[in-house]
């Protein structure tokens, strides 16, 4: 036949669990987690919405710089990392504080990193979470590359890596997956498609029916999924860890999701998209679903929820105060930008941190000679 | 002792690292099955497996991106970007990631890597070919960079590098690759990074270059030697990044009179920065105007006109002379 239809191993598939009411939809599709991991998910979800909203507070009150908010997303970062181990490593972007808090992240780190102080990025020694990376698109080929050296030492741990729908449009995204593929290695690309890249929509960030089918161009699995139904994104985590463990390499999870806010604080989402799509997705929002799911189950009742919350503000305040007071005691240790430039300090760089010195020794005694 | 080529010193250094070390791992574009372009990598596959010596996709920023994780995990990546010219494309790897990991993270992450990359001029090749962009390199925190100017010191610095807990961006300056051969030690060796040498001892005047343009260099030296009875310094400046003022400084109390040579463009280059460390720390020693003998800044012409762009010893003889005429 001199032309015909050409048989690609792959076709992109749609998985939703939970209707908009957190009912399951169909009963085979669901997965099996033990009832603490549930309690643990929403716990960490809820968390994570409280926090950001505290979050956007202090920003707001000046007490915090820029940071990205995580609302609406809940669902597509903890469905992944609930369904793995800690021995796993995490890559993220800059959205994943859901992720983070789970894989053991404090919320003090946060507000120390979005205070201005990179004493936040030093993470305990046993994280495997690498630290929040700016540019976007850029992360996920450091997945590729570490899940490439954990399997040569012999682990049969897997790296997972979160981006957003905007990243797809980035090279080195495309990059990253091609050569996951070349390489088989287990690697997790989750791409978080909130529908917006700030103010460009989805629509105008590719011609692509769906973003999953990109990784299909690369021998690589792309499966999407109900971003905002937590057991969904659980159930396709489980399949991809599975696939990665057992040497037959990366996958693509497109979580279809929605930005409930802004980008960062420093964006007016007003300017790009009406209320009433934003209403839309209020509707299919992860949180209420999932309690409406662990309801039905008799797994959380109204009385349990309330005091989750409380138990939630306790400690939200609690690592704002713990962080304003760290944030005063390192209020004078700039020296500190000179050091981990490098292993050994160049000679040059000590003369200019002992110049740097000298100056504000000098400054802090003119002060106090005025003061 | 064995007489070497670059190319060969280099292949050496890689393979006694690997023989040696099970983390170090090489991968770039034809480096394992046709052993690399300049066949540096020649026989690493077949000695060391395809887990360790990868041939990739071609994509340079997914090279220097996969590299960083590799390092993160514990391996020691010398990865090949065929030319360095094509380096541009992994610029926000090696700006943005290899040379933030550690500082960002405050130690906790390091990023032991090694981009090995083949510069500079004289080889005829095409546009992209030919060019010496150490100094972006050299203007990143948190990056080395080394450039080699014989067999001996390649083989030595390369170990470094690989050895060393930084990113190190290593210019292999290509026009020498198979110039010439020299006694390269069978056992191992290491030169420090962060480290010139005097290669040629001499009062009269300090000549201060590195990579392909030393020859050029030592050649002004014999012809300063022979031809005016004068007696040059020379120094090889080897790592350009962290650079080594003390060794230029010292030479300089000495001899009052600077002429600093590379191929790289004049302005922002490596002189540049060399002439203000002078000016900065040994001004009173200083008897002449500090002169570059440079690359213009302009795109380096094609093979028909490079010549013509290249510093050569002529124009470093003309340069030192004007210098030591300078009556202070």
């Amino acid at each position: 036949m001199p032309r015909e239809v050409v048989d690609l191993p792959y076709q992109v598939e749609y998985l939703s669990i939970l209707d908009q009411d957190g009912r399951v939809l169909d009963e085979d599709l669901e997965p099996d987690i033990p009832e603490d991991r549930l309690l643990r998910i929403h716990r960490t979800m809820l968390t994570a919405r409280r926090f950001d909203e505290r979050m956007l507070q202090l920003q707001r009150q000046g007490r915090i710089g820029t940071f990205a908010p995580v609302k609406g997303q809940e669902a597509a970062q903890l469905g992944i990392v609930a369904a793995l181990r800690d021995s796993d490593w995490m890559v993220p972007s800059f959205r994943e504080q859901a992720a983070s808090l789970w894989r053991g992240q404090s919320m003090e780190s946060f507000l120390l990193v979005y205070g201005g102080f990179y004493q936040g990025n030093e993470l305990p020694e046993d994280t495997r979470n690498l630290p929040v990376a700016v540019p976007v698109g850029t992360q996920p080929l450091h997945a590729v590359g570490l899940s490439y050296g954990i399997r040569y030492q012999g682990s049969d741990d897997l790296v997972v890596t979160f981006f957003g729908d905007g990243a797809t449009s980035e090279g080195e995204v495309h990059e990253a997956m091609n050569f996951a593929g070349v390489w088989q290695t287990p690697t997790i690309f989750v791409c978080q498609n909130n529908q917006y890249a700030i103010s460009v929509p989805r629509t105008h960030q590719t011609q692509s029916k769906t973003l999953a089918q990109k990784a299909l161009a690369y021998g690589v699995p792309g499966l999407m999924v109900d971003g905002n139904d937590v057991l969904a994104v659980y159930a396709a985590a489980e399949e991809a860890a599975e696939r990665a463990r057992s040497g037959e390499g990366p996958t693509m999870i497109e979580c279809v999701t929605y930005r409930l806010t802004m980008h960062t604080t420093a964006d007016d989402p007003s300017r790009y998209r009406d209320e009433e799509e934003v209403e839309k997705w209020e509707r299919r929002e992860p949180i209420s679903r999932f309690q409406a799911y662990l309801k039905n189950r008799d797994l959380l009742s109204d009385e349990e929820i309330d005091e989750v919350e409380e138990e939630i503000q306790a400690q939200i305040q609690a690592a704002i105060d713990d962080a304003e007071a760290r944030m005063e005691e390192l209020e004078g240790e700039s020296l500190t930008m000179f050091d981990h430039m490098y292993a050994e300090m160049p000679p040059y760089l000590q003369e200019q941190r002992d110049a740097f010195q000298a100056e504000r020794q000098a400054q802090g005694e003119e002060e106090g000679s005025h003061g | 002792m064995a007489k070497m080529t670059m190319v060969d010193a280099l292949n050496t250094a890689l393979r006694q690292e690997m023989e040696k070390d099970d983390t170090v791992v090489v991968l770039g574009e034809d480096v394992a099955v046709d052993g690399g372009v300049f066949r540096v990598t020649d026989g690493l596959l077949e000695a060391f497996g395809e887990e360790r010596v990868m041939d990739t996709p071609l994509a340079e920023a997914g090279i220097v991106g996969t590299s960083i994780g590799m390092a993160i995990s514990g391996l020691r990546p010398v990865c090949e970007i065929q030319f360095s010219g094509f380096s541009y494309l992994a610029f926000e790897q090696l700006e943005a990631h290899a040379a933030r990991m550690r500082w960002r993270t405050r130690g906790a992450y390091t990023v032991p890597m090694v981009l090995r990359t083949p510069y500079s001029g004289g080889v005829r090749a095409l546009e992209h070919h030919s060019e010496s962009r150490e100094a972006y390199w050299a203007h990143t925190p948190g990056l080395k960079m080394v450039i080699p100017s014989a067999p001996r010191n390649a083989r030595a610095l390369l170990v470094s590098a690989i050895r060393d807990p930084d990113p190190v961006v290593f210019y292999e300056p290509k026009a020498i690759y198979r110039a010439f051969r020299e006694e390269v030690p069978e056992d191992e060796e290491t030169w420090p990074l962060g480290k010139a040498r005097v290669v040629r001892e001499g009062g009269d005047i300090t000549l201060i270059s590195y990579g392909a343009m030393m020859r050029p260099t030592l050649e002004a030296a014999d012809k300063l030697e022979d031809e005016d009875g004068v007696e040059a310094e020379v120094i090889d400046i080897l790592t350009i990044s962290p650079l080594d003022h003390e060794t230029f400084a010292e030479s300089v109390k000495k001899t009052g009179r600077v002429v600093i040579v590379h191929e790289a463009p004049r302005s922002f280059g490596p002189g540049a920065e060399i002439i203000a460390r002078l000016v900065e720390k040994s001004f009173w020693y200083l008897e002449a105007p500090i002169r570059r003998v440079t690359g213009y800044d302009v795109v380096i012409p094609l093979f028909a006109y490079e010549k013509a762009y290249l510093p050569s010893a002529d124009r470093v003889l003309r340069a030192a002379r004007e210098t030591l005429e300078v009556q202070a």
